[in-house]
């Protein structure tokens, strides 16, 4: 269990002062410059060294990410920040802006100067209107006592901050579909290769990394690399900040290590489930990309990308979302393929086309009113979007039915034929 | 788009023009295509002081295609994919209630239903007859573990339930918004009842 | 270089090359739908799925992938087949099952793929997406319940084109491609997006419900409309031309076609001229050849050669230019002009009125002075060239002339000739530093008074900055008739104390015969000069005729033309001349044996060994070799004779240039939609 001493958003629920000066007492922008002074490659190396992995969802180290920029540029090289946070569940990083706001202006710089970055660019979805005002009341003050711009901290880097608003589309949080928005085009992810740190924002050497892995990075500076390795389990090091949502008794966002049970972290933080954990139905343990798993699997599950990958699942954005047994596990995912028909961009086929063909059978089969053979098909439909399109929110779209299936066949089945029985005498030719 | 009435011609005021320098000033020389989205955000902000409806017409979307050099195509590409920018004209208060699966798990059916019955609205994005509320059906605002969730306009009003939502929506049409967050008083995302964890540690200020 | 395995089949492809094209290299036939060689490459049709090894265990769109050496590919894996299968029932399950009364059917991809990878029944029991149709103007008819959203159309607007009109708004199932704002597609290549359509969402307005394509007898033959040679090929049933499409020429047209070439045709069926006619007694009287022969016979009588003129159109094959002016110099005239808009064109050397730098040239242009020209309304798909040069290399572009969007930046150096005796340093030096700069005068800068000087001068800039060189020939000459660098080639100018079209004008001649010629003012012939019109419309030139003898259409006949560049390329009879018409070397021959000079050829061959002769250039079809530029001597011109007025266009309307786009009631609705219109601003 993470003690208080180990947490680094300290600030996480925005009781103390989110500015500048509340930050400097939460040991924010402490010697920063020293941090500069160890040199490009010394951070690199630390953070690899920490075993971080990107806290957006994939889980990619982070370190390694940093060292595929190149280490010289003719052209200009950007940090972009995604703080698109919109993956259903999760809420962690709208914490980190609007109350720890300058753990991340402290990590672009420190970030930025590993990778030669000459500015951040920070992605903020569209309805965190009031948590990019703060954050950039934090850029200005940042600003204004130095800590960027023409001589960062004084170690006579150059390096700028801005914040860029978003304007309501899921797609722009997967990397490239970001930075073509942040070019002003619409957020259709790009054909990879080339990859963002050959050829990202306005075509320059750009590394996108989240929120959280950014605002991580100072922390891991200061207290090193073993520090942080320590926490956690092996290959899944560090605290990581969860959201605990759904059918808990007291939903809320928490920051513990990678690899905490499950049922530890719904019963101590979140109040436990809603009617005792035998009351549990399944969660979704990594935000709405990831499948659905089953009580029988959240019974000793942990809380980390390799174990919950085991469980043939994801770690995802730590975002658990909790159903106990009066949800209607169908209705409950139907809802989730509407939103990937609603966000998906529409330039690939298979997504453009398939999540709506998902969403609509999952809408009858949520009444029941469908074959048994149906839920076959549409399982393969889901394996003909997985792995065909441009970037992987077909694959994310398609996970949460596959999970459905996997886990929960027999309900389907059961509404199908309680559909039926209710009307026995439909025309075969409707 | 063709029963929305559109302003023959939008012109930005002195309060965009000011804001726009400094927006142009976060991008490159040559990249000023980047502002698309903050400037058609001035023309929806403007759109709301001078007429009382956040909306986007036609003809903002050609001024900001004329200001940053782009072709007006290119605009309307960005201010039709991107969900915040409404095309039509909306009521008052923008009811922007997520439905999305976390928010329906903690009972965003009644919300819906209370803002219904309230409002008078039925159907997704439509505006209440007085003109005072529009209904939208928003994807997951972001807010998951202080669900469910109403935007209203820029605001979040977390943890809501149909009587909190009918105290809302009374509040907004008397126009005293509430304070925005959470509608039970919670600390933010801190598990209700106050903070199990960060109560070890004292800070200065 | 990159060495591929494609099924087992070992290539090498250059670095870069996308495993699309290895596989092609490879003769494996990869289906697609969004992936076009011309256009940029989008990757989201997902049809041209492959398996690579060691690469990600899924199957990878082949169009965006790089290859790299020792790649292995597989092009027919399960994994390959299953995910084509998948994409194609995707692409299906919101397509209508509309192709019985579907345009595009019998030539459409997607119905063809799905022969391939279509199921033999649907697994969606949903409604299908029903989408509304966009206007786009008189010539593109549009069915967007079809669109596959392959964006081929949008690319294709935007990046070849450049009239950045087409998009894709919304997102998702509910991405519709248009314009959002209703218009017509201001680009005068906005046929080609028909061709380029996949599916049946973009087909010809004019053709629709025409014909199935099975139905067509597809003749090659080439463009006449305006002097690039564009290379089409003539569909036709019975004996009506229903259709009109590019064939691929890399070195003239590429694929592409404008939309007065592509949509012209319905103007081959009206007003035309089929059977001769005789004016008597002030009005024209139908009759036969004979008599009508009989007529042009009599009146030519006693007529001494000095007195009898010949003017070539703009639309003529060089057979019937050379028969016609082989007839007047037998019948003892020098009276010959093929420039009915009074060019300075200086036939003495071919280099002086030739595009010398080939339209491929202009691939390697870095430098481009434009004078009196427009391209974009004289010659869209050579227009198209010179952006797609621009978009790859930056090139500067300068022009003398007026203001005008050409789809790509131009600097704008002045609109009237004197601009040459100082020319922009700036502009002039970059010139200067090219490597291959390129000086282009166009017939507007030509067809004025001053159009000797501004020839002579432009030939001297080129000289001057170096456009002349042992590998490189700068100087070119934009024209917009096809018959003109043919009629030049062969002479059709006048010979030794010969006449001119505008000294042939009131009275200046007796007897004016007119091969297709409608682009003057044929007000100015004397009243008194009997006119024999020899061509296919009641246009100009046949009102005021006083014989009318019927011809053929370029659709009719088999024909050499010469395109701007001097490229000679033959086209086709695809159908037969309507009536009593008949192709017009044949009338010529016919009515000189009539006169007692007949014309030494009895057969097309014949007479193409003549032109070979004339010019040897004529013996060489289709292939242009590319030449420098040694012999710096000018023209003959006068650089103090360039004046300040401004060059006016040649072209006043694209739409309607000659007697068939004039004839043609849906160049009309063009002209009609576009003359309200402006230019649309702003090269993306």
């Amino acid at each position: 269990m993470l003690q208080d001493k180990d947490r680094i958003f300290t600030n996480l629920y925005g009781l103390h002062d989110p500015m500048l000066k509340g930050a400097r007492s939460r040991g924010d922008w402490d010697a920063t410059k020293a941090i500069l002074e160890k040199g490009r490659e010394a951070i690199v190396e630390e953070v690899k060294a920490s075993g971080l992995r990107g806290r957006g969802g994939a889980g990619f180290p982070t370190g390694l990410k940093w060292s595929f920029m190149p280490k010289q540029s003719d052209r200009p090289c950007y940090l972009i920040v995604n703080a698109d946070e919109s993956e259903p569940g999760t809420c962690k990083d709208r914490d980190i802006i609007r109350h720890d706001p300058h753990k991340l202006v402290e990590g672009c710089l420190v970030a930025g100067f590993a990778m030669g970055a000459c500015a951040a660019y920070i992605y903020i979805r569209g309805e965190f209107a009031n948590e990019a005002k703060v954050l950039q009341a934090a850029i200005d003050e940042a600003y204004a006592a130095g800590l960027i711009g023409k001589d960062a901290c004084g170690s006579g880097y150059v390096f700028d901050v801005f914040l860029h608003r978003g304007a309501g589309a899921y797609i722009c949080g997967e990397e490239t579909g970001l930075l073509e928005s942040l070019e002003g085009k619409k957020g259709m992810p790009r054909l990879k290769p080339p990859f963002p740190a050959a050829v990202g924002l306005y075509g320059c050497p750009s590394t996108v990394n989240n929120v959280e892995s950014i605002a991580v990075a100072p922390a891991i500076m200061r207290r090193g690399a073993a520090w942080f390795n320590s926490l956690g389990r092996p290959k899944n090091s560090g605290p990581k900040v969860f959201c605990i949502s759904g059918h808990v008794n007291k939903p809320c966002n928490v920051e513990e290590e990678l690899g905490i049970p499950l049922r530890e972290l719904i019963d101590r933080y979140a109040g436990g489930v809603r009617g005792g954990w035998d009351n549990l139905l399944a969660v979704i343990p990594g935000g709405a990309s990831v499948p659905v798993i089953p009580k029988s699997v959240c019974d000793d599950v942990l809380m980390d990308f390799d174990s919950l990958r085991e469980a043939r699942s994801g770690l995802g954005t730590a975002a658990v979302i909790v159903m106990d047994k009066s949800t209607d596990i169908i209705k409950a995912i139907a809802r989730l393929s509407k939103f990937y028909m609603h966000e998906s961009c529409g330039q690939c086929t298979p997504c453009r086309e398939g999540t709506g063909w998902m969403w609509r059978v999952m809408t009858r089969m949520v009444e029941g009113r469908a074959e048994v053979p149906e839920i076959d098909t549409l399982d393969q439909v889901t394996r003909q979007i997985e792995g065909h399109t441009i970037c992987a929110l077909g694959d994310a779209a398609a996970w949460p039915i596959q999970g459905l299936i996997r886990h929960f066949r027999p309900v389907m089945e059961e509404r199908i034929a309680a559909y039926k029985a209710r009307t026995p005498m439909r025309m075969a030719a409707e | 788009m063709s029963d929305v009435v559109q302003p023959a011609s939008f012109a930005f005021d002195a309060e965009s023009e000011a804001a726009i320098p400094p927006i142009l000033a976060k991008y490159p020389p040559g990249k000023q295509a980047s502002a698309v989205i903050p400037l058609l955000y001035l023309v929806q902000g403007q759109m709301k002081r001078q007429t009382g409806s956040a909306w986007v017409p036609t003809a903002g979307m050609d001024e900001v295609a004329r200001r940053l050099d782009m072709a007006p195509i290119r605009v309307y590409e960005v201010a039709t994919f991107y969900f915040m920018f409404n095309l039509r004209p909306i009521g008052t208060w923008h009811l922007q209630v997520c439905t999305t699966t976390p928010c329906w798990l903690r009972g965003s059916d009644d919300v819906v239903a209370t803002c219904r019955a309230a409002t008078g609205i039925q159907g997704w994005g439509e505006t209440s007859a007085d003109g005072v509320f529009t209904m939208t059906e928003v994807e997951c605002v972001g807010g998951c573990v202080n669900a469910p969730i109403i935007q209203v306009n820029d605001d979040f009003y977390e943890d809501l339930d149909a009587e909190s939502t009918q105290r809302l929506l009374d509040a907004l049409r008397r126009g005293e918004p509430p304070k925005p967050g959470s509608m039970k008083g919670r600390q933010t995302s801190a598990p209700e009842g106050g903070p199990t964890t960060l109560t070890s540690l004292q800070f200065e200020g | 270089m990159a060495k591929v395995t494609v099924d087992g089949i070992e290539v090498e492809v250059p670095n870069g090359s996308s495993v699309l094209q290895a596989c092609e290299a490879a003769g494996k036939e990869i289906p697609r739908f969004c992936y076009h060689e011309r256009l940029s490459i989008a990757g989201n049709c997902r049809m041209c799925l492959v398996e690579i090894e060691k690469a990600p265990p899924k199957p990878i769109s082949s169009c965006t992938y790089p290859v790299a050496d020792g790649m292995v590919v597989h092009t027919d894996s399960p994994m390959v087949r299953n995910g084509r299968r998948g994409v194609m029932e995707f692409l299906l399950i919101n397509h209508p099952l509309d192709c019985p009364i579907c345009d595009q059917g019998g030539e459409c991809d997607l119905q063809d793929q799905a022969m391939g990878y279509g199921m033999d029944h649907s697994r969606y029991a949903e409604n299908k997406r029903a989408v509304k149709d966009k206007n786009l103007g008189p010539l593109v008819k549009t069915v967007m319940t079809r669109c596959i959203h392959c964006t081929r159309c949008i690319r294709f607007i935007s990046e070849v084109a450049g009239v950045p009109d087409l998009g894709a708004t919304s997102r998702g199932e509910h991405m519709e491609v248009g314009t959002y704002v209703e218009r017509a597609l201001g680009s005068e290549l906005s046929g080609n997006i028909i061709d380029l359509c996949p599916v049946g969402a973009l087909t010809s307005k004019p053709y629709a419900f025409v014909a199935r394509p099975w139905e067509l007898s597809k003749i090659d033959s080439v463009d006449v409309l305006d002097a690039v040679g564009t290379n089409i090929r003539i569909d036709a049933r019975g004996p009506e031309v229903l259709r009109i499409l590019p064939r691929l020429n890399e070195d003239v047209n590429e694929e592409w076609l404008g939309d007065k070439s592509r949509f012209a045709l319905d103007g081959l069926r009206r007003r035309r001229l089929d059977r001769p006619w005789v004016r008597r007694a002030g009005k024209l009287i139908e009759a036969s050849w004979s008599e009508a022969f009989a007529a042009i016979a009599e009146r030519l009588r006693g007529v001494p050669g000095e007195r009898i003129g010949a003017i070539a159109g703009d639309l003529c094959d060089a057979e019937s230019m050379l028969a016609l002016k082989d007839l007047m110099v037998a019948l003892g005239s020098a009276n010959l002009d093929c420039r009915q808009d009074g060019a300075h064109l200086n036939a003495s050397r071919r280099e002086f009125y030739a595009f010398n730098s080939t339209i491929g040239g202009l691939d390697e242009a870095d430098a481009i002075l434009l004078i009196g020209t427009n391209p974009r309304r004289e010659a869209p798909v050579l227009n198209a060239r010179i952006r797609k040069r621009w978009l790859a290399a930056g090139i500067p572009i300068g022009l003398i002339g007026s203001e005008t969007d050409l789809t790509y930046r131009v600097q704008q150096l002045g609109t009237a000739p004197n601009v040459l005796n100082a020319l922009e340093e700036g502009f002039r030096k970059r010139l200067n530093d090219a490597g291959k700069p390129m000086v282009t005068v166009g017939q507007a800068a030509l067809a004025r008074p001053d159009g000797s000087a501004v020839l002579a001068a432009a030939w001297r800039l080129a000289a001057s900055v170096g456009a002349l060189t042992a590998e490189w020939h700068g100087f070119n000459v934009l024209h917009t008739a096809a018959a003109r660098v043919g009629g030049l080639d062969l002479g059709f100018v006048p010979g030794a104390n010969g006449r001119s079209l505008a000294q042939m004008m009131d009275g200046g001649v007796d007897v004016l015969w007119l091969l297709g010629a409608d682009e003057f003012d044929t007000t100015r012939i004397g009243a008194n000069t009997f006119v024999v019109y020899q061509g296919h419309h009641g246009d100009a030139g046949a009102a005021r005729a006083d014989v009318i003898l019927p011809g053929a259409a370029y659709t009719e006949k088999p024909g050499t033309y010469v395109n701007t560049e001097g490229r000679v390329q033959r086209g086709f009879l695809a159908v037969y001349p309507p009536g009593d018409a008949r192709e017009d070397w044949k009338i010529l021959r016919a009515f000189s044996e009539l006169v007692g000079h007949k014309l030494p050829y009895d057969t097309l061959d014949a007479l193409r060994a003549r032109l070979e002769q004339v010019n040897p250039a004529f013996g060489r079809i289709g292939f242009l070799p590319r030449f420098g530029g040694t012999d710096l001597s000018a023209p003959a011109g006068d650089p103090a004779a360039l004046s300040d007025v401004p060059f006016a266009p040649a072209i006043a309307d694209y739409y309607q240039t000659d007697p068939i786009s004039r004839a043609s009631p849906t160049m009309a609705a063009c002209t009609a939609t576009f003359a309200a219109t402006p230019l649309v601003a702003a090269a993306e």
